[in-house]
């Protein structure tokens, strides 16, 4: 074959040992790139291990209608968070970001404790991809075809 | 290959100084318009309120930090495998570009993180991995500055860049594969764009700004490094005679 | 006109929506400016060059 041609097979073919390579590592570390764990994946996670009560780690899902609730002293809140399979409630004190209300998507980062409470230290705001003008979601909710995206 | 017409360095510099002054007016127009649109005409998102206006900066800024890198591995590519006599100069021109177009991702999505998801940084997949881009980009320029030998850095250069390419399928699908704080994709993507056509155009239309932008800024800097590669040559004959 | 006010309030998240854009702006143009320069300085120093090998070789005739 031509010296063109050799350059090129080499070259794809370091390229491609190096795709797989990569591909492993990432598989190896998964568990650190993982920014959050889902309610029904911490679910699963505490049932292959039990996680104890001083590991930090986060959790994601959307703010359950209708769970959120201020505590008597005024400051703390507690509410569920759900992936539509399982439910984990979550009890928080501090600033809670702009974007938070029922059916929000949240990540909160803090620990799990013994009564399965997720005690949180801080809350995250997380919010899908669509844009749209304020009018024209008024409009689809009149209409009735809201389809359940986050407010 | 059309390539190899542009293999004649004088030829290039002068299609190159005739283009630019055109792709620099067209960019700075589009830039005015796109401004104008993002500031004045998008009305405020149902969600996000203001702070969406930042989109219309920040995601056009991290295409073009995509967009420059995959230049850039391609180039170096064409150089490494076909030997093109220009293909080093393109990839080591358009290194500056990409860097200064991650660093206003990352500035501007912080910008944007801080109102609302309520944290100026995280270390989730997405971020992380355009951090690494920058860091590449750096990483590259340092490799060219840091070798004499014109030749020898290039072919060091389109190593690392090569090399670096892994990053950018990480970086597009780093959403998808992994839990991650950053949103999924809003315009690439199965189903779609999940943007209003009110905004939509306005995005599109400071893409389109950006990638002139990118043309002209381009092809200044490649008649640059045509220069300096001169210079040097003419200096070290200087030298040996 | 209140317009004006509330344009510039963004509301408000001014503090995020303007250096975003600001940013933006003084970066793109830095680096326009930073090329530009560069460029005109290489055929600055390129045209000195060939200036002074024309001479000397017409001076060696």
């Amino acid at each position: 074959m031509t010296r063109k041609q050799r350059r090129l097979y080499i070259v794809g073919g370091f390229m491609l040992i190096f795709a797989a390579a990569a591909a492993l590592v990432l598989m190896a570390f998964e568990e650190n790139i993982v920014f959050f764990y889902s309610p029904s994946e911490l679910a699963r996670k505490s049932a292959e291990q039990p996680i104890p009560p001083d590991r930090r780690l986060r959790i994601g899902g959307l703010v359950e209608e209708g769970s959120v609730q201020r505590d008597a002293d005024g400051v703390t809140i507690t509410f569920r968070v759900t992936d539509k399979v399982d439910v984990l409630p979550v009890r928080f004190r501090g600033l809670l970001p702009d974007l938070f209300r029922e059916g929000q998507g949240i990540v909160a980062e803090g620990s799990l404790a013994t009564n399965g409470t997720f005690v949180a230290t801080e809350v995250l705001a997380k919010h899908d991809e669509t844009y749209m003008p304020k009018e024209v979601a008024e409009a689809l909710k009149k209409a009735g075809q809201w389809q359940g995206k986050e407010e | 290959m059309s390539l190899h017409y542009f293999a004649n360095p004088t030829r290039f510099t002068r299609l190159a100084g005739r283009i630019q002054p055109w792709a620099g007016g067209l960019a700075a127009l589009l830039l005015a318009v796109g401004f104008y649109l993002a500031l004045i005409v998008v009305p405020a998102d149902y969600q996000q309120g203001d702070t969406v206006r930042i989109m219309f900066v920040h995601v056009p800024s991290a295409w073009m930090a995509m967009f420059c890198y995959i230049f850039l591995a391609v180039a170096s590519a064409v150089a490494l495998i076909w030997k093109h006599p220009l293909a080093d100069l393109a990839a080591k021109a358009s290194a500056p570009i990409g860097a200064g177009f991650t660093f206003l991702a990352l500035v501007t999505g912080s910008l944007w993180g801080k109102p609302m998801w309520g944290a100026w940084w995280v270390w989730d997949a997405r971020l992380t991995s355009v951090l690494i881009l920058f860091f590449l980009y750096l990483g590259y320029m340092a490799l060219w500055q840091s070798i004499e030998d014109g030749q020898k850095a290039a072919k060091a250069a389109a190593v690392l860049a090569l090399v670096g390419a892994i990053n950018v399928p990480i970086i597009k699908f780093s959403v998808d594969w992994w839990n991650t704080l950053h949103q999924p994709a809003s315009v690439l993507r199965m189903d779609g764009p999940a943007i209003h056509p009110s905004m939509l155009w306005p995005l599109l239309i400071m893409a389109l700004a950006f990638k002139v932008y990118f043309v002209a800024l381009l092809l200044a800097r490649m008649r640059m490094e045509l220069n300096l590669r001169r210079i040097r040559a003419l200096r070290l004959a200087e030298r040996s005679s | 006109m209140e317009g004006m006010g509330q344009f510039f309030a963004m509301g408000g998240y001014a503090g995020y929506v303007w250096p975003a854009f600001a940013i933006v702006l003084v970066v793109m143009a830095a680096l326009w400016f930073i090329s530009d320069r560069g460029w005109r300085k290489s055929e600055q120093t390129l045209a000195a060059l060939r200036k002074n090998r024309r001479q000397r070789e017409s001076d060696a005739e």
